[in-house]
């Protein structure tokens, strides 16, 4: 079912008297459809992170046909407007509701409280409930693959990262990029240009003429549009792209993606539910669970590098590669995690230092 | 250090060029006393349809025209909503951006995430060569070559036709120019218009060159940049020109400055562009014989030919 933000609220005026009724008479009815919601802080054409989303829900109508009724709200702002859109599809008889931006943390749980029999999942968020379970990727895995492979493509040594807001989220990946592309080519440096938006896509093809202009021979990013792939395309340098696989973008130069595929753990958990196995736990799965995916390294970068770059990726598998292994220095050169000692979960979730080889201050 | 500061100025002339296109048609638009807020949903339909243009025809040049007109049909939405029923501007024009940022994504719905070949820039022989002179000023498409042209054509017929000197007289003083016999409302309806075609052609400036796709409200809050710029220029074709390189220069600098490495925060960074236009605004404001001899004084102002 694809229906707008607007047409949502008039069509849930309408079901306000229907939802007045006995609640849970839905799941009374042993052959009723599971109905599953979810809630984007984007439009689903974002082709990132919504779009993302949305085809994880799509398959889930594909895996369950006629058992699941999905329905979606896109372009739902973080705040009051959040708790409303969340309280109606609670209201409506949806018995799992996907909430998938930071921001729907707080309005989550609120109405989680008020609708103790229906089951929550907020998306990168950190508050659980007994019917509020919490789920994320490890995002900064494939940064980890990118660096290596930056660091044997780049001739200028000089590498341009466009950030989009200083957050542990992004600064993680900045630096299991660096950390990645330092033990490959020590000379190679990092520098970041902030635009202060996820999406944006002017702004980014700014950032990346920028970035360069000054040297860079190899762009990536952690902002949403794939404007700077296609500068980098144009300019002949490489970039990797962010979210969806941005391939098409940037068909010659585009080394490879990082793609959060979250279909399958959509399709599992929808599952537990019509089982009943269902628990409010947290997960954060990365390339090894299939969250976080790496499709094929384009051919053009040399057969040395796909092999280097599939090295990692199958050490990272198979946990014999942390991303943050020590040693690992700060900008000032002071050791954060010595030889044989890595970055803790809670370290990476709540990261706020640069690690040696990016220039430039983190802003606070 | 001298190749990045021509990088630098040659992106800003990019950057300038769609925010140069839409100030200028308001400007003409203003100049006839029409304030029309929608600038941003009309570049944004405008960008969705020049997209959409190019997609169908595979022409770069009817994909432009498709542009000017989708936004010519905006602002034609406008003209009978203003000019026919009387409806107060600034309330239409505000509708008129909702309207053309949800338009526009309806209409781009299958075509998000098609990437197309950026408009050719053109290559003068020889002269594209020329160290710094030659990418700065011989190196770019079409579009903005267009740009300075329309900005120095309308300078011309503004001051120095006898339709120019009419259109601001309507916009001067309604009732003076329909009282000598001056069909106002057709004048304003025509200015309008034109203002549309410009904010379209700024439009798709930003999804046939600048980044070449199509990406829903991917201009970004450009048109109230367009507009802020008018205001800015206090009405001169000229400084619209002189503004929106500053605007584009002071964006990028920050950009090109992070890249650097100078320890100044990205967010007041950031910030800078927005704090240059409201200095200036302060700075205008404040010589209020210069604002009243450039606004136009029949700015939004509903003319009523009985009255």
């Amino acid at each position: 079912m694809d229906i707008s933000r607007r047409q949502f609220a008039i069509g849930s005026a309408a079901l306000a008297g229907a939802s007045a009724l006995p609640f849970g008479m839905g799941s009374a009815l042993a052959q009723a459809p599971l109905k599953v919601g979810f809630v984007y802080v984007g439009p689903v054409s974002d082709h990132g992170f919504s779009y993302q989303h949305d085809l994880g829900r799509k398959e889930v109508e594909k895996a369950y046909g006629a058992k699941v009724q999905t329905t979606f709200v896109e372009n739902v702002p973080e705040g009051a407007d959040a708790e409303r859109v969340i309280n109606q599809l609670a209201a409506q008889g949806n018995g799992l509701i996907f909430t998938t931006s930071f921001g729907f943390m707080n309005p989550t749980i609120r109405v989680a409280q008020r609708h103790p029999k229906v089951k929550f999942e907020h998306c990168t968020g950190y508050k659980r409930a007994d019917n509020v379970a919490t789920y994320s990727a490890r995002f900064y895995e494939g940064r980890t693959i990118c660096g290596a492979l930056a660091g044997k493509l780049t001739k200028s040594n000089i590498i341009g990262y466009i950030g989009s807001f200083p957050i542990p989220e992004v600064v993680s990946g900045i630096n299991a990029f660096t950390v990645a592309l330092r033990r490959v080519n020590p000379q190679a440096q990092v520098r970041v240009v902030w635009v202060n938006s996820w999406y944006d896509p002017g702004k980014e093809a700014d950032a990346a003429k920028a970035l360069l202009d000054q040297g860079a021979d190899v762009i990536t990013q952690h902002t949403d549009s794939p404007a700077p792939c296609q500068i980098a395309e144009q300019r002949g340098a490489w970039s990797f792209g962010q979210s969806s696989d941005m391939q098409r973008f940037a068909p010659n130069k585009l080394v490879t993606s990082i793609v959060d595929d979250w279909g399958p753990y959509y399709v599992r958990r929808v599952k537990e539910v019509m089982d009943g196995t269902w628990k409010a736990i947290d997960t954060w799965d990365g390339i090894k669970q299939g969250l976080v995916v790496i499709p094929p390294f384009n051919p053009s970068i040399g057969a040395d590098n796909v092999a280097l770059g599939q090295k990692v990726k199958d050490d990272i598998v198979a946990g014999r590669l942390h991303p943050f292994a020590g040693p690992i220095k700060d900008q000032q050169g002071k050791v954060v995690y010595a030889e044989g000692k890595h970055a803790s979960d809670e370290d990476i979730l709540k990261m706020a230092f640069y690690v040696e080889g990016v220039q430039g201050s983190l802003p606070k | 250090m001298l190749e990045t500061v021509t990088a630098l100025l040659i992106a800003t002339i990019i950057a300038a060029t769609p925010l140069l296109l839409a100030a200028t048609g308001e400007l003409v638009a203003e100049k006839s006393g029409v304030l029309n807020l929608g600038v941003e949903g009309m570049m944004l339909v405008g960008a969705v349809s020049g997209f959409i243009g190019v997609q169908v025809t595979g022409s770069g040049t009817l994909g432009i025209v498709a542009a000017a007109l989708a936004g010519a049909l905006m602002a034609l939405v406008f003209a009978f909503l203003t000019l026919g029923l009387k409806a107060n501007q600034v309330a239409t024009g505000l509708a008129l951006t909702l309207f053309g940022i949800g338009l526009s994504a309806l209409m781009g719905k299958d075509f998000v995430g098609t990437p197309h070949d950026r408009l050719p820039q053109l290559a003068v022989p020889g002269l594209s060569d020329l160290p710094v002179i030659g990418p700065l000023l011989f190196g770019h498409d079409a579009l903005v070559y267009l740009a300075l042209a329309l900005v120095a054509a309308v300078h011309w017929f503004l001051y120095h036709t006898r339709r120019g000197l009419v259109l601001r007289a309507v916009g001067e003083n309604h009732d003076a120019a329909h009282a000598i016999g001056y069909p106002v409302l057709r004048i304003r309806l025509m200015a309008t218009l034109f203002g549309g075609a410009m904010s379209g052609l700024g439009g798709a400036y930003l999804s046939l060159a600048y980044t070449p796709q199509w990406a829903e409200n991917m201009t970004a809050g450009r048109g109230w940049i367009a507009l802020a710029l008018v205001v800015f220029a206090t009405w001169k074709p000229g400084r619209v020109l002189v503004g929106a390189w500053l605007f584009g220069g002071v964006t990028l600098g920050q950009l090109y400055g992070q890249g650097l490495g100078i320890p100044v925060p990205s967010q007041f960074m950031a910030m800078l562009p927005y704090l240059a236009t409201v200095l200036v605004l302060v700075a205008i404001s404040r010589d209020r014989v210069r604002i009243r001899l450039n606004a136009p004084a029949c700015i939004g102002k509903t003319f009523h030919p009985a009255a």
